[in-house]
C-alpha cells in the first residue's frame, strides 16, 4: 500500500533572486492518497508533475513536507528498504542499463540482493527468458533494439523482485509492436504497477486513474470519468492558431480517492 | 564485449586465466610502461600489448575504433613531448599510452563484467575498514571503465550533428553540447542507479 500524506515537492528556482534569497517553486503538491488498487495510472500534460509524483514513490525524490509510505516504511527515513520493495522503470532504457550486457546488468541487481557469484548468471538468464529475451543475453546491450532495451530494463528490476513496480512513461519511446508487448508484460505482473503514461489506451485499463495538472492531483477515481476529465483539460483553446492548453483551474485543495468520485 | 566497445564472441585461453592474475599481469605491465626508458622498450611493450591483443582475438577493427579517442589523446600528447623533448620521448609518451590502454582492453574483453567486479570489491575489501564500501568501489571502477567509448559515441554524434548544421570546424559548436551531455548523461546513471538500490 502506498501512502502520500499531503506530501509536496519544492525546488529552487535557478537565477531567480529575491532580495538575495533563491526563489522556491512548488513542483508538486500538497497530494494525498492512497494507493492500493493493483494497477494505477498517472495521466497529465508534460511539466504537470506526474513524473515527479512517480519519484516520491521509491524515494529518488523526496518530499520537502508531508510523507510518502510504502508498506509503512517512509521514503525519507527508510530510503534503501523502500527501494527494495519498489522498483522503478524509466522512460529511457539507457539511462537505466549500466553495464555492457544483459546478463551482465541483470546479475547486477542479483548482486545487490546478495545472490552468491555462482548463481547470479542462471539467475540472471531466468529473468532474462521472462521477458523473452534469453538468446540476447550475452548480445553487446547496443545490439539490441529501444524495445529490447525497454524489456532488459523491466527484466533487471523484476529480478529484485519488487512488491510494486514504478514506471515513468514506459512505452513513450517505443514503436506501437514494442508498446504492446510492454503492455503485456506489465498487464501479467503480479506486483502493484503504478503506471506514468501519455498512453490513454493503457490508462483505460488501470482500476484507478490519477489525473495530474499544475502540480496537484485534480481528478481521481476510475479510469472512465478520470480520462474524460483528462480530455477536457487537454482540449485547446482554438486549434488552428497556436495551440494553447486549457488549463485546469487549481482550488489548491489536495483531491484524494476518499474525496472524490469512484463511480 | 570489451569495455572499448568492441563485441567478441570467442573464447581463448585468456579468457580462462583467472581475474586476479589478468589484474595483477596488467599492474606490472603498468609498473614496467614506467620504470623502463627508451624507445626500443617502449615498442617492446607495445609489442607485447599487441601480441596479447591477437591471442584474446580482439577483432582489430572495432578495436582500433574504439582507440581511436586514446590514439588522438596520445598524438597531442606526443606532438607536446616532440616540441619540447625531441622525438624520442615522443614516440615513448605514444606508445605507452596505447600499451596500457590495449591491455586493459585486452582484460575487460576477456572478463565477464560480474567477475570483474568481483575481484575488483575482493581488491578494495580493505577500505572497509576506513568505511568505504567495496562493492561501490568495485562497481565506479567498471563505470569509469564503461564510460570511455560512451564519451566517444557522444563526441562523434555530438561532432555529426554540427557537421550537418556546417558548424564542426569551430570546437565551441559540438564541445560545449558534449560535455552538457555527458554531464546529465552521468547524473541520469547515478539516478539509476540510486533507484535500483545500487548504491544505499
Amino acid at each position: 500500500m502506498i501512502e502520500l500524506d499531503g506530501a509536496v515537492v519544492t525546488a529552487y528556482a535557478p537565477g531567480e533572486t529575491r532580495r538575495g534569497a533563491e526563489r522556491v517553486v512548488t513542483l508538486l503538491g500538497p497530494v494525498t492518497a492512497t494507493l492500493t488498487e493493483r494497477r494505477v495510472a498517472v495521466v497529465g500534460a508534460n511539466g504537470s508533475g506526474k513524473s515527479t509524483l512517480a519519484r516520491l514513490l521509491n524515494g529518488l525524490t523526496l518530499p520537502s513536507a508531508g510523507a510518502v509510505r510504502v508498506d509503512g516504511l517512509d521514503t525519507a527515513r527508510d530510503g534503501a528498504a523502500v527501494r527494495r520493495r519498489v522498483g522503478f522503470l524509466f522512460t529511457d532504457p539507457d539511462a537505466q542499463v549500466v553495464m555492457p550486457t544483459p546478463v551482465e546488468d541483470v546479475a547486477l541487481s542479483l548482486r545487490r540482493l546478495g545472490v552468491p557469484a555462482r548463481e547470479r548468471d542462471a539467475r540472471a538468464r531466468e529473468a532474462l527468458a521472462r521477458v523473452g529475451l534469453e538468446s540476447r543475453a550475452d548480445l553487446p546491450v547496443r545490439a539490441l533494439s529501444g524495445g529490447q532495451r525497454q524489456l532488459l530494463a523491466l527484466a533487471a528490476v523484476l529480478a529484485t523482485e519488487p512488491a510494486v513496480l514504478v514506471c515513468d512513461e514506459p512505452t513513450t519511446l517505443l514503436d506501437l509492436r514494442w508498446r504492446r508487448v510492454v503492455d503485456a508484460l506489465l498487464a501479467d505482473l503480479p506486483q502493484q504497477v503504478v503506471q506514468v503514461t501519455h498512453d490513454l489506451d493503457a490508462a483505460a485499463r488501470a482500476d484507478r486513474v490519477l489525473v495530474v495538472d499544475g502540480g496537484l492531483v485534480v481528478h481521481d477515481g476510475a479510469p472512465g470519468p478520470a480520462l474524460e476529465a483528462y480530455r477536457a483539460l487537454m482540449a485547446v483553446d482554438d486549434a488552428a492558431e497556436v495551440v494553447t492548453p486549457a488549463r485546469g483551474r487549481h482550488t489548491g485543495v489536495t483531491t484524494s480517492r476518499a474525496e472524490d468520485d469512484l463511480a | 564485449m570489451t569495455l572499448l566497445g568492441a563485441h567478441r564472441t570467442a573464447r581463448t585461453p585468456l579468457d580462462r586465466v583467472p581475474v586476479g592474475a589478468k589484474l595483477a599481469g596488467l599492474a606490472l605491465l603498468g609498473i614496467a610502461v614506467v620504470a623502463t626508458r627508451g624507445v626500443p622498450a617502449s615498442l617492446a611493450l607495445l609489442g607485447l600489448a599487441v601480441v596479447t591483443a591477437a591471442v584474446a582475438a580482439l577483432p582489430p577493427r572495432p578495436t582500433a575504433r574504439g582507440m581511436l579517442p586514446v590514439l588522438v589523446t596520445a598524438v597531442l600528447a606526443g606532438a607536446y613531448q616532440a616540441w619540447a623533448r625531441g622525438w624520442g620521448p615522443a614516440v615513448e609518451v605514444v606508445a605507452d599510452l596505447l600499451t596500457l590502454v590495449l591491455a586493459a582492453a585486452v582484460v575487460t574483453a576477456t572478463t565477464p563484467a560480474d567477475r570483474l567486479l568481483d575481484a575488483l570489491a575482493r581488491a578494495a575489501r580493505p577500505l572497509r575498514r576506513v568505511g568505504v564500501p567495496p562493492d561501490l568501489v568495485a562497481l565506479a571502477v567498471a563505470l569509469v571503465l564503461r564510460t570511455v567509448p560512451e564519451i566517444a559515441r557522444t563526441v562523434h554524434e555530438v561532432r555529426d550533428a554540427a557537421r550537418a548544421r556546417g558548424a564542426e570546424r569551430d570546437p565551441r559548436v559540438w564541445l560545449t553540447p558534449a560535455v552538457l551531455r555527458l554531464v546529465g548523461r552521468a547524473r541520469d546513471l547515478g539516478e539509476a542507479l540510486a533507484a535500483r538500490g545500487i548504491v544505499d
